[in-house]
């Protein structure tokens, strides 16, 4: 038991972490490229029109899928920020600053779909209704975090500043989330919980579900990417690195 | 086929969605791809500069 919690936190090394991480990502691109094609000919050929709604619901396998996305990855910034301000964890750090940039995508393709899909469905791109609103102050939360881990020169001072920011932002994921129960909103509840069969049709279940894993692979494979370009940026001076790119050229 | 992409009358809010966030994913890759490969480049040229200096 002591010696595999010493071999885990062995991947909390910079260097540790650049050779796995570099090992991962492209089995994760390839789980992305393989459920992408899946859940893209499922949803877009395969599945059938929905009765009320036309082609247009074809929408919801992206909108759904890049909204949980853009509220799970923000709920795994924060935890990550705290660990690194808390415990010190310089991957920690590295893995929050990471994630930023796919969590604010994610969100914003939530936002753009959902006006896309709203158009047709309730006649208008936009209102300012709570559960919109919410996702919008999400979409906000992410670039902030962003502006002010760039707006700080001092890398330490940066990383701790902006974790505070995403820990206090963090009491948004379940306002979104439940602000469909809480106020009356024009956007429907949740087709999906974990206590009820969902209330839809198997075919399309089972493509928002691909579309979902290929969501996370692709989250994954992108993050894991991006951290092992700022763990280099970080540790420039180290010799490991001075190795790794001797052994890559 | 012209069945398929006029998506029952709801072409341009469907392709608009699925497009724009496959374009935004693509560039997303390519902006990281660019920013590894011009860091690698300046690593290797610090690197160089410090073996120099070294002989």
């Amino acid at each position: 038991m002591s010696e595999r919690s010493i071999q885990w936190f062995r991947f909390t090394a910079p260097a540790n972490f650049y050779d796995l991480a570099g090992r991962l990502v492209p089995w994760f691109a390839a789980l992305t490229v393989a459920l992408f094609a899946a859940g893209l000919y499922l949803g877009l050929v395969v599945a059938p029109p929905d009765y009320q709604q036309g082609d247009s619901y074809r929408i919801m396998y992206i909108h759904v899928p890049t909204a949980w996305m853009g509220m799970f990855l923000y709920v795994l910034m924060a935890i990550y920020a705290a660990i690194g301000l808390i415990w010190r964890i310089k991957m920690a750090e590295i893995m929050a600053k990471a994630i930023a940039p796919t969590g604010a995508l994610m969100t914003f393709f939530a936002l753009w779909t959902g006006a896309l899909w709203g158009r047709p469905t309730w006649g208008v791109f936009w209102v300012w209704d709570a559960r919109l609103t919410s996702m919008l102050i999400l979409l906000f939360l992410y670039l902030g975090y962003m502006a002010l881990h760039a707006a700080i020169d001092d890398r330490q001072r940066a990383s701790n500043a902006s974790a505070v920011l995403a820990m206090v932002g963090v009491v948004n994921v379940p306002i979104i989330y439940f602000s469909v129960q809480w106020w009356n909103t024009l956007h429907q509840g949740a087709s999906i919980t974990v206590t009820d069969a969902p209330t839809m049709a198997t075919i399309m279940f089972v493509t928002l579900l691909i579309m979902t894993l290929a969501a996370w692979m692709y989250s994954i494979a992108v993050v894991l990417a991006r951290a092992r370009i700022e763990v280099l940026e970080r540790e420039r001076k180290a010799s490991w690195v001075k190795e790794r790119l001797e052994a890559e050229t | 086929m012209m069945e398929f992409l006029a998506m029952g009358g709801y072409a341009p809010y469907v392709w608009g969605s699925y497009l724009v966030m496959a374009g935004l994913l693509v560039v997303e890759m390519v902006q990281l791809r660019y920013r590894r490969r011009s860091l690698m480049g300046w690593l290797r040229r610090m690197a160089r500069l410090t073996d120099q200096e070294a002989k």
